[in-house]
């Protein structure tokens, strides 16, 4: 039932692969030399390294921030669940621009030290600095992913836990941590593929990766059957991350088995902790958007100062808005018969689609936009050049931010309640609709919003693939960005982050973590 | 509660459809050519140019909005034309002409630098463009083969701190940069086309033994590598280095946002050679454009007076075409000691940059 629409979206996401397939096979033998050769041995290990530092650092900032913003007491909780989701939509080609201003060797840092006789700072530039742009810009996909699940978190677990003498600790680490597994692995799994396509934050940090160097063939060499053996070779990669997570994942069931109803857990309070805990978010909120927001800011009052004209942006805001919602809604729509497939029907083709579904995040965006040109542009005329291709593309590249979040709400769906409603007379669809669905909306939504931020910064895909003098707010960041325009840069990035916080502190206010209070209903 | 979260689901839910299919439809609609319904240009004859029904042309453009937009735009309002514009880095323009192939919907490639161009004459996709635009342009500064011209040129400069040194500090040649007393003091960009470019003017003007050990000689001396011109202009001002290799508008983009009293200037070295080379931002018309007549013009307008001035005096570009004046805060180009290259000599691209790989100094 779920089957063709699954095997629909994964079919879907399989493009990218065929077009590099395409484009590999008409490789010159200089391209596979290319990629055999010992140094592309030292980009892998690169690459792997920083992903491993990444993914590492990420959960260590996501899952205290989840659980301070979930579930504590902590001053302003709902300010600090949109501040700490927001870096999320800093472009990379920007902040990595950003960070080296105020942390670089002479950066604004380094002036406000110079007093104290500090000369020059230490240089950020390579692993390290690569690294603390890709972990300040890319932790919320597990903070996020995070979050969705503490909402779905049956408290009777840790009570009954700490009614068997477990301590406070005892219980985070033995009872609610292997719970939430699943939504971290789920999130982790975002940011390791995010961080091997990303171009940005590598190329201004000059860390090579391998998405660098397929960079490097688009720009200068202007070869695509290089780049396209390249990629390949990414795919390689990203799968095997992909095998590392499902085999991780291990096959272990997280819903309620017995009967009972999983309430809205008790809020934690934090006693003079919360001063601490308060500092860590303040922290991780001043690093990751104060310090990109505040040079944006210094650049806009310069720039109206010297009395530089603010361009108008309304189109470039609506056209963000309408194509990053349309994507989160196609994403998450389609991520659901996925998603059902995967927890509900284990198998060998739905290991197939789900594995397939990833390879599109941990692309860059470039390769998928020209695989989606080509097959575009030659088996469907009509939509080249149209908003619904670029949806389509966003779909491709960000459908498994969505199916995060929703496997991980559904792993906590208890079957009995479906096979209970299908005894009880209901369809299929009927059981999709009023008993699953509204179990996992919390999940969904969570992915949607996940998609939303990440389509409103995205660059090449919206570059390539936009309808003719379409304009986003991350393309006028980067149309003026990459000149060195920094007033006419600092206004629309300054609004993509404004404006992106609005559905995020829409999702937040209204504490959607309610609803799986519903499960009570059926049960 | 539940219901509510329903409600509240599909209503925005169905909102944002909504929005979408109307923004999609109006967003295709608009992209198809439809002389016949655009509304007639304004009654009064303001620009003698404007013919009855000027039609549309379709640009890709390889340099960014924040340059080329006014100008554009200014095209528009003198001719009447319904131009569309799609906006890239010059290799993802490049990429995205090269996969349309014969589909292509651009009619006029307007690139950032010779390679891209050079990408997409190799593929055939060019046409030979007619004598009376090709002769506005000296010939260093276009395709050999016609396929595209120059608009604007870039030199090559040393973009140093000026806390620092001063120009007497500087170096004659570029050569001179090999000398140890450099180390861990300069920057350059690898990748960038145009870096790429000037190494391959020094394997015809120096030949490749010498070209080798200026490249071993700036790498022994560990330079900053970026990915690009933008940041180094930047980290130079900061002194982070000393000395960036870069083309020389950036440096006036600084000027202009920091004032004054920003800490890096341009240096054209005085003993000329490669590290003087002036390249060139161009483009050509593709063959399968249905737009001939009016990409001809819009080439025709950027290499007009009022073209080269915009590019002269917004872009701190250097004009190609005779009789317009160079921007007075730059070096005027005779005073560069410009080396004897044409832009053909720079075709061999893929040589410079297996050579850069060998020497590892590419990925």
């Amino acid at each position: 039932m779920v089957m063709v629409p699954a095997v629909l979206v994964g079919l879907a996401m399989l493009l990218p692969i065929a077009y590099l397939a395409i484009r590999g096979a008409g490789a010159t033998t200089e391209a596979w030399e290319l990629l055999f050769r010992v140094r592309t041995l030292q980009i892998i290990g690169r690459t792997t390294l920083l992903v491993v530092v990444v993914t590492g650092f990420s959960i260590l900032l996501a899952v205290p921030l989840a659980w301070l913003t979930s579930r504590t007491d902590l001053p302003f909780r709902r300010v600090w669940s949109v501040l700490t989701a927001m870096p999320l939509v800093v472009p990379t080609f920007v902040g990595a621009f950003l960070f080296i201003s105020v942390l670089g060797p002479r950066g604004v840092l380094q002036q406000a030290l110079e007093p104290l006789g500090v000369d020059r700072l230490p240089a950020i530039y390579g692993l390290p600095g690569a690294a603390l742009v890709l972990i300040l810009l890319s932790y919320p996909y597990i903070l996020l992913t995070v979050k969705g699940a503490f909402q779905g978190l049956d408290p009777a677990l840790e009570e009954s836990a700490r009614t068997l003498g477990h301590g406070r600790m005892s219980t985070a680490f033995r009872v609610t941590l292997p719970q939430l597994r699943p939504a971290i692995i789920s999130g982790s799994l975002l940011v390791a593929l995010y961080t091997l396509s990303d171009f940005g934050a590598v190329s201004l940090m000059r860390f090579p990766t391998f998405t660098w160097v397929i960079y490097q063939q688009y720009q200068t060499a202007f070869d695509r059957s290089i780049a396209g053996v390249l990629s390949l070779a990414l795919v390689g990669m990203a799968l095997a991350i992909v095998l590392i997570d499902s085999y991780t994942r291990g096959r272990i069931r997280y819903h309620r088995t017995g009967s009972g109803a999983s309430r809205k857990a008790e809020v934690v309070r934090l006693g003079r902790w919360r001063w601490p805990a308060l500092a860590f978010a303040g922290f991780v909120v001043v690093m990751a958007l104060g310090i990109p927001a505040g040079v944006l800011l210094h650049w806009l009052v310069r720039g109206l100062l010297v009395g530089e004209p603010l361009l108008l942006l309304w189109s470039a805001t609506v056209n963000s808005l309408v194509v990053s919602g349309a994507a989160a809604f196609v994403a998450a729509v389609c991520s659901i018969p996925v998603a059902v497939m995967v927890v509900r029907h284990p198998g060998r083709l739905s290991n197939v689609i789900e594995r397939m579904s990833f390879t599109g995040f941990a692309l860059p965006g470039i390769v998928v936009a020209l695989a989606l040109v080509f097959f575009a542009v030659n088996y469907a005329r009509p939509v080249y050049q149209t908003a619904w291709l670029l949806v389509f593309a966003y779909v491709v590249l960000f459908l498994p931010a969505a199916m995060g979040a929703t496997r991980a709400a559904l792993l906590k769906v208890s079957p009995s309640l479906e096979d209970a409603a299908r005894g009880l007379g209901r369809g299929p669809l009927q059981t999709m609709r009023t008993v699953t669905a509204p179990l996992i909306v919390p999940g969904i939504l969570m992915g949607a919003a996940l998609v939303f931020l990440i389509a409103m910064k995205e660059l090449p895909a919206t570059l390539i693939l936009g309808p003719l003098g379409f304009k986003t707010l991350a393309t006028a960041v980067w149309s003026a960005s990459t000149e060195a325009f920094f007033a006419q840069a600092a206004a629309p990035a300054l609004l993509l982050i404004v404006i992106s916080s609005l559905p995020m502190a829409f999702l937040v206010t209204r504490d959607f973590g309610e609803s799986t209070s519903s499960g009570s209903d059926y049960s | 509660m539940r219901t509510f979260w329903k409600e509240v689901l599909l209503c925005s839910l169905g909102a944002l459809a909504l929005v979408a299919t109307v923004a999609c439809g109006s967003q295709s609609e608009s992209t198809k050519p439809a002389p016949t319904t655009r509304p007639a240009p304004t009654p009064e004859p303001q620009i003698v140019e404007v013919a009855s029904d000027p039609g549309s042309l379709v640009v890709y453009s390889g340099r960014s909005e924040s340059l080329v937009g006014p100008i554009i735009e200014q095209f528009r309002e003198a001719t009447g034309i319904d131009v569309s514009t799609k906006y890239g880095s010059t290799g993802e323009i490049a990429a995205t002409i090269l996969e349309e192939g014969g589909n292509s919907p651009a009619d006029v490639f307007f690139a950032q630098d010779p390679g891209g161009l050079g990408a997409v004459a190799q593929a055939g996709m060019l046409n030979v463009l007619s004598g009376d635009i090709a002769g506005l342009v000296p010939g260093w500064a276009q395709s050999p083969t016609g396929l595209w011209v120059g608009i604007s040129g870039r030199a090559r400069t040393l973009v140093y701190n000026t806390d620092r040194l001063s120009e007497d500090d500087l170096p004659a040649s570029i050569f001179d940069l090999t000398d140890p007393k450099w180390k861990s003091r300069l920057g350059w960009a690898p990748t960038n086309g145009s870096f790429q470019a000037m190494v391959t003017a020094m394997r015809v003007l120096w030949g490749e033994e010498k070209t080798i050990e200026w490249l071993e000689g700036i790498k022994a001396n560990e330079p900053g590598i970026y990915p690009k011109n933008t940041p180094q202009v930047a980290a130079a001002a900061a002194g982070e280095i000393d000395i960036g290799l870069v083309n020389h508008y950036y440096l006036h983009r600084f000027l202009q946002e920091e004032g004054d009293a920003f800490g890096a200037r341009n240096y054209h070295p005085t003993a000329g050679g490669p590290g003087s080379l002036v390249l060139v931002a161009g483009a050509g018309i593709l063959k399968t454009s249905q737009n001939q007549e009016n990409a001809e013009k819009f080439l025709k307008f950027m290499l007009s007076k009022v073209g080269q001035q915009y590019f002269a005096g917004q872009t701190y570009e250097y004009p190609l075409v005779e009789g317009v004046k160079t921007n007075r805060l730059l070096t005027p180009i005779d005073e560069i000691d410009k080396p004897d290259v044409d832009m053909a000599d720079l075709a061999d691209l893929e040589g410079t940059q297996r050579l850069l790989r060998e020497l590892g100094i590419l990925e």
